[in-house]
């Protein structure tokens, strides 16, 4: 397996190997029983969780649900953790199968992540602008949050799952596939449908000449 | 190299995992032709706000919903 390989775009927002250090001291307390020490990690890692667990299932209760979940089974089976990957995301790793559960349920077991999807890969994409000033200059912090909260959301599940852990939750080609059940091959193509239909979506709000 | 090339390869690109020629070959073609170009750069634009987009806090009744099952189980188990 090649070693994960993030994108040059998100690459400045590493955490750092002092993050790392403390995550993993955490965790040794954590696994020795320091309830306190866990709980540091939860109030650490609750917001993205939330996010993950909203952006798959698309609905407040369901991710609610999802992500108390996620956080309880992780401490349960703290003593599995082996330390091969980091902890936030083995974390990831549970609460995408606790959100994908609450998605099929409600969805009467109709969402199939390694059903063949159309990916339309040869199509150029249309709407070709240039997008001017940076949106976030544009836009204040919690309307730009909603807009992409509500571009992602119109996405279809396949797509907006894998581009959630490879783009934003910044998990290898691998660690995604792997996640998911799904090819490597299937991840690519799914993560460029996704980057290219977000991409038009933004290009309403972000191109040059609309005014906010 | 044609437009239709170049979306194939888009992905892999954006995340520096092509192989050099091909490398060299797309950045020709992004230098003479503006469509290309501003697909690519918007779409790097549009990994870089989600990649560096900032989770809103937690509502207060999710947080305290999430605490007090937690602290409900944990100290349960202790």
């Amino acid at each position: 397996m090649n070693s994960p390989k993030l994108n040059p775009a998100q690459a400045t927002i590493l955490p750092s190997q002092v993050v790392k250090d403390d995550e993993s001291a955490l965790v040794g307390a954590a696994k020795s029983g320091d309830i306190q020490a866990f709980e540091t990690l939860v109030s650490r890692y609750e917001r993205k969780i939330f996010r993950l667990t909203q952006n798959i299932t698309q609905n407040r209760e369901d991710a609610e649900d999802a992500m108390q979940e996620a956080f309880l089974k992780a401490y349960e089976h703290l003593g599995d953790f082996q330390g091969n990957s980091r902890f936030y995301t083995w974390l990831v790793r549970i609460a995408v199968n606790q959100a994908l559960m609450k998605l099929r349920r409600r969805r009467n077991n109709m969402v199939s992540l390694d059903q063949e999807v159309d990916t339309g890969e040869d199509t150029m994409p249309r709407e070709v602008e240039d997008w001017g000033p940076s949106p976030e200059e544009r836009y204040q912090q919690s309307e730009l949050g909603g807009i992409l909260s509500k571009v992602i959301g119109d996405l279809d599940p396949p797509f907006r799952i894998v581009f959630q852990l490879r783009d934003i939750e910044q998990l290898s080609t691998e660690e995604t596939a792997e996640a998911l059940g799904l090819s490597v091959p299937a991840v690519k193509s799914r993560l460029l449908r996704a980057r290219l239909k977000l991409r038009q979506s933004l290009n309403h709000y972000f191109r040059r000449g609309v005014t906010t | 190299m044609k437009c239709k090339d170049i979306v194939r390869e888009l992905a892999d690109y954006l995340d520096e995992d092509l192989d050099p020629d091909l490398r060299v070959s797309i950045e020709q073609h992004l230098a003479k032709c503006k469509d290309c170009r501003l697909v690519v750069d918007t779409t790097k634009q549009t990994i870089q706000i989600y990649c560096n987009s900032e989770p809103a806090p937690l509502p207060p009744e999710t947080r305290s919903k999430l605490h007090d099952a937690l602290t409900k189980r944990l100290h349960h188990r202790t």
